[in-house]
């Protein structure tokens, strides 16, 4: 079965159809979606701010990592599961949705970056644990964080729009 | 005196009004205000957590507080500008909306209370401020900046 066909299939699933048609449910799980952006971004970007020397300069990056991640951690998945459930209610014409599909491949270099930067740098912390600022991989991918997840925010925003949706 | 007039007033400016016929400008603002809410939200929760005794506990409150102020000032303006662009485009419909009176009065009180209270307790001495006491300002902080977002959120939904 394509992509296509599962989310038709998806969509007519009573479930996704209760959830496209309700006046109350969608719009509280896409508040939480974007309210929870608060805690999940609000405190990645605070780390990111750290990595590139921008903030709490006197705070050893391993506390900072140790200390907030945990609660990155919940957001994000409070995020995944708000996310699949807006997804699951209009599977099609998200599926088609231009801006989704940017926001996934965007989502994907988030996580790679992320991976780089905890496999690699962040494997000789301690020899950078003090700086005020890091080394220069570190304030790479601080950087680069800081603008992939800007633009998951921005594509995000922008599925709600129907610019290039084909017509009904 | 109502304020009626000076919403229409707000609504007949240019500026709202280019924003109204493009096709783009409104969520483009719109992304920009979300962005700023990133960071707002995140020196907001910094500072709220830690006095909490959650978070960055290894650090002082003061200092904290001291790291984030910068990134709340600078949120907050970009907040107070990118939102008011939003607001002349549909300055009508927000007094119409009781979500946008529910923002409204708790901005007011949040900026109020953060440069009052909040400030003093978070640049006090850390012996002279129980613990009891640095919860109650937290929550209250997180209550009044929760209603802002959820406020905001909901002037969306008509």
């Amino acid at each position: 079965m394509s992509l296509l066909g599962f989310c038709e299939w998806l969509g007519n699933t009573p479930w996704s159809v209760a959830l496209h048609e309700s006046l109350s449910v969608y719009p509280v799980v896409e508040s939480i979606h974007v309210l929870t952006l608060c805690l999940f971004l609000g405190l990645a970007v605070m780390f990111d701010l750290r990595l590139i020397g921008a903030i709490m300069r006197s705070s050893p990056v391993s506390q900072v990592v140790s200390r907030l991640l945990p609660w990155m951690r919940a957001g994000f998945a409070v995020m995944v599961v708000t996310g699949f459930i807006l997804f699951y209610g209009v599977p099609v014409r998200t599926y088609e949705n231009v801006f989704f599909r940017v926001k996934m491949v965007l989502l994907i270099l988030a996580g790679l970056n992320a991976w780089v930067f905890h496999a690699g740098v962040y494997r000789k912390v301690a020899a950078w644990d003090l700086d005020p600022t890091p080394p220069l991989r570190a304030r790479i991918a601080g950087g680069a964080s800081l603008l992939f997840w800007a633009c998951v925010v921005i594509a995000g925003r922008m599925i709600a729009y129907n610019w290039f949706d084909k017509p009904v | 005196m109502s304020v009626l007039p000076f919403f229409g007033w707000v609504q007949s400016l240019a500026v709202g009004e280019s924003i109204r016929n493009s096709l783009w400008l409104f969520p483009a603002i719109e992304s920009l205000h979300l962005l700023g809410l990133a960071v707002i939200s995140g020196s907001i929760l910094l500072v709220d957590m830690r006095l909490f005794g959650l978070g960055m506990r290894n650090q002082s409150v003061r200092q904290i507080a001291r790291d984030a102020e910068p990134w709340f000032v600078t949120g907050l303006i970009w907040m107070l500008l990118s939102g008011s662009l939003l607001f002349t485009s549909e300055a009508i419909k927000c007094y119409r909306h009781w979500a946008f009176w529910l923002k409204m009065a708790c901005l007011f009180l949040a900026i109020i209370f953060t440069f009052t209270i909040r400030r003093r307790v978070t640049m006090a001495d850390a012996a002279t401020i129980t613990p009891f006491k640095s919860r109650l300002v937290a929550i209250a902080s997180l209550v009044l900046w929760s209603g802002v977002g959820f406020g905001g959120r909901w002037i969306g939904f008509s």
